[in-house]
């Protein structure tokens, strides 16, 4: 099975700057292995206040309503999947994703 | 979350013709506020959301209580005398229980009886909490302690001898394909009870008592439940033994109490009584019927053709019909009411508001516009309280993002009751196929998601900001009405995304183009799905995800046909209809991170289309929009003769560079092969088309979903806005279009 390179920061930055896509095939590999929930929590985002705030939330099984995460408020829906980004990269490579910054 | 829900009756209402909103809250009784407006633009952005007031009796506060919800199906035959009193009786079915046990929290499940929670009495024969066959009468209880296989057709059956003393109880495994180790349980207990009181029979639920005047039910049975028996005296092992290997439970008349054969009236609500007691009943909250039964055998796929082999109802505890609510409101629709799209603002205690989306027509006999929207009712039913995205599955994988979703779209995860949509399953997994639009619908709105009702008002602002007159009609009124609706206006324009379509609706737009009519097709993945709108539940939409398509549940096999209309379910492609055959274009690939944009075509140039780019210089179009960045995104169509579109369509642009979240979608690919994406797959693409009919009328057709979303970009200053009134003012023009 693929399995992410922690060492490939440039595909988190990648990500950072344009998280909706077109990726690259090596970001989508990532992508594909963060967004299964074999890996990670199966989130969503919850819309708090219209255009202006959203929380993040793990979806729950046998019809319960989704766990809200409300210690943390996004201003934007790049925001919030950076965020996811992060969370599930460490999740599924056990190591902090470094800070990465445009050059 | 909104305090405060509603729907309305009828959906669609002219002028002068009166309208009743049926209003609950939750949590109580509250004051609540309600306002009625006519929707122009939805809430795109900060301050984009725009109504128009219009002054009725029902403006202002009202006096709001809770409405209960009796999710459930079941069946009821309401002749309590005949049931009571009975000291000797036998009770067999044939049951194939999809939830064994209940989980979370377990509970019994009713197969049939009388009991009733509020008086503590009756009899019924049901799945204890673990999932094993009970018989509960009077004040015993006997349960043969083995439970069920989920999805395993069994016989089940109960024998009661008060006089004597006894109880018998037999559950036997049927022979099937799939392999099983389970043997016949017989347990003969000993109970002292007196025969119980006289009492309503239910198939699948028990009685829980009268609450606000009406009939409340508990218990409701999950699966599928066939040839149900009542008979008036004890059978003895031997006859139960025999009975569970014989090919149905039938009595001998003297014997019967009722002998209820669910294959009979199919289409309808009625459960029919075949014994000389004539004890009919009805189902409520439309469970499905025309579901294979236990001696279906695979030769036969089409209930009417082995109607012996379909006698089973396939029962669910979340089955939604209607929710029932007593009307709050009611108002007269005023006489210079203009049509349009309307909704009943409902706001309580500084909650989100709720809206109870209805449609306005033209009056029935009175001057029309030219133009008419054809509003996807159909479809904006079938998606109704769409729950998918908050349940654990793979939708980021195929959206490309995380999914979101607002605090009303949560009011669906914490009342269950409300019922789900097309795309959702049942708690036991079977995939949902009726909604009705006879309950609070959550997800109809000018807000939440940029979808469907709320995406299709950018084009209603759009005609708006052009100052184009226009009428609004519905598909229901279409299916209903056929051609007459549409004769009389120069062009229908359709939503973003008319996915779900009847025979008659798309009879009535193939008349309507053979007559000289134009078309435009606003949208993508449009004319799609077969729906059936089944007379014996007005309000509700019947469909069935048959044999091929994206498909949010797969059809159960021996059940792709209709049980209201017995029509094929399933895709109009695999009907010889496929949308090309209407539109020149049909659905090819979807994808929900970010829309892009279409480039022109050599044909393009062809004179014939010089009229949809007259003042556009651009070879790029829509690379804008409020539906995900461009005009070309979320759902594509794409021109295929070999499918129908007709050969000398032009195709005047196509999208590109769309992402790796667009996939092609499996009706297009045979066998599954890599590089099917947007980065990879030119296939991967909307197309938008031009033709002329051979009837004198002319279609144009966007094949994306996202395009109306690009109409309002920069002050309805841009290519999108401009190609398409280029395109209205034509086909607005009676001059015909030469034949190609």
């Amino acid at each position: 099975m693929f399995a992410i390179d922690p060492r490939r920061t440039d595909l988190a930055l990648e990500f950072k700057r344009r998280p909706f896509g077109p990726h690259s095939p090596e970001l989508q590999a990532v992508l594909n292995v963060l967004r299964s929930s074999r890996h990670c929590q199966n989130l969503l985002l919850v819309c708090t206040r219209p255009h202006a705030e959203w929380m993040l939330a793990e979806k729950q099984p046998g019809g319960q309503p989704p766990r809200l995460f409300s210690d943390r408020v996004f201003a934007s829906l790049e925001e919030a999947e950076w965020h996811a980004f992060r969370v599930r990269w460490e999740t599924v490579t056990g190591r902090p994703l470094p800070a990465v910054e445009d050059a | 979350m909104p305090r405060v829900l509603g729907y309305a009756d009828p959906l669609s209402v002219a002028p002068g013709e009166e309208i009743r909103f049926m209003v609950g809250t939750l949590d109580g009784p509250r004051r609540y506020r309600a306002e009625v407006v006519r929707l122009v633009a939805g809430d795109t952005g900060p301050g984009a959301l725009r109504s128009v007031r219009l002054p009725t009796s029902i403006e202002g506060e009202h006096e709001g209580a809770p409405q209960p919800i009796d999710a459930g199906s079941y069946a009821i035959v309401e002749h309590p005398q005949a049931f009571g009193g009975l000291a000797r009786l036998t009770v067999q079915a044939f049951i194939q229980p999809t939830r064994v046990p209940v989980r979370p929290s377990p509970r019994p499940q009713v197969v049939m009886g009388t009991w009733a929670v509020d008086g503590d009495a009756g009899f019924a024969l049901m799945l204890d909490e673990a999932g094993a066959l009970a018989l509960r009468v009077g004040a015993a209880v006997v349960s043969t302690a083995a439970p069920l296989t989920a999805r395993r057709w069994y016989h089940v059956a109960a024998s009661v001898d008060l006089p004597a003393g006894t109880v018998t109880l037999c559950q036997t495994p049927l022979a099937e394909h799939t392999p099983s180790r389970e043997r016949p349980v017989t347990v003969t207990a000993a109970v002292h009870t007196v025969p119980p009181p006289a009492g309503d029979f239910f198939l699948a639920a028990a009685r829980r008592g009268i609450e606000d005047g009406r009939l409340r039910t508990t218990w409701h049975f999950n699966g599928k439940l066939d040839r149900p028996t009542l008979a008036r005296r004890a059978l003895s092992p031997a006859e139960l033994l025999a009975a569970a290997t014989a090919r149905s439970t039938h009595l001998a008349a003297e014997d019967a109490v009722g002998l209820w054969d669910l294959a009979a009236d199919i289409a309808t609500a009625r459960v029919t009584d075949r014994s000389p007691n004539h004890l009919h009943g009805r189902t409520v909250n439309a469970p499905k019927r025309a579901v294979t039964g236990h001696n279906w055998d695979g030769r036969e796929m089409d209930w009417r053709r082995a109607p012996e082999q379909y006698g089973a109802i396939h029962f669910h505890d979340d089955d939604l019909d209607d929710a029932g609510w007593r009307p709050s409101l009611t108002m007269t629709v005023p006489a210079d009411a203009r049509s349009g799209v309307y909704a009943l603002r409902l706001e309580a205690d500084g909650g989100p508001e709720f809206w109870v989306v209805f449609y306005v027509r033209p009056p029935r006999r009175g001057p029309r516009a030219s133009v008419a929207f054809l509003a996807s009712t159909a479809t904006y039913l079938a998606y109704s309280n769409y729950r998918a995205r908050m349940r654990p599955g793979p939708a980021e994988l195929y959206i490309g993002a995380l999914p979101v979703v607002d605090t009303t779209d949560l009011l669906l995860m914490h009342h269950p009751e409300l019922g789900g949509s097309t795309y959702d399953t049942h708690t036991d997994g079977s995939g949902v196929c009726h909604v009705s639009r006879r309950r609070p619908i959550v997800n109809v709105r000018p807000t939440g998601r940029l979808w469907n009702l709320f995406l299709d008002l950018c084009l209603l602002d759009w005609l708006e900001a052009h100052g184009q007159p226009y009428d609004v009609v519905t598909d229901d009124d279409l299916h209903a009405e056929g051609l007459p609706l549409l004769d009389g206006y120069a062009v229908v324009l359709t939503g973003c995304h008319p996915e779900y379509c009847s025979r008659e609706m798309l009879d009535a737009l193939a008349a309507y183009l053979g007559r000289g009519g134009r078309l435009m097709y606003m949208g993508g993945n449009g004319f799609y799905w077969r729906v059936s709108y089944p007379p014996a539940h007005p309000g509700m939409l019947e469909m069935r995800r048959a044999e091929d398509g994206t498909r949010a549940w797969v059809e159960a096999p021996g059940e792709y046909y209709h049980s209201s209309t017995g029509e094929y379910g399933g895709l109009w492609r695999r009907q010889g209809r496929a949308p090309n055959t209407l539109v020149g274009v049909g659905f090819v690939a979807q994808g929900f991170d970010r829309s892009s944009y279409y480039r022109r075509t050599r044909a393009s140039r062809d004179p014939r289309a010089r009229f949809i780019f007259e003042g556009i210089e651009e070879e790029i179009l829509g690379d804008f929009g409020l539906a995900w960045g461009g005009a070309a995104g979320l759902e594509l169509d794409a021109f295929n003769p070999g499918l129908g579109s007709p050969p000398w369509a032009l195709v005047v642009a196509s999208s590109e560079e769309h992402s790796n979240a667009f996939q092609l979608v499996n009706e297009e690919m045979n066998v599954s092969f890599a590089g099917a994406d947007g980065r990879f797959s030119p296939a991967v693409r909307a197309d938008m088309v031009f033709y002329e009919h051979p009837g004198g009328g002319a279609v144009f057709s966007t094949g994306s979903i996202a395009y109306v979303g690009s109409l309002a970009h920069a002050g309805y200053a841009n290519n999108v806005s401009r190609l398409t009134l280029n395109v209205l003012r034509r086909f607005l023009d009676p001059t015909p279009f030469p034949a190609p």
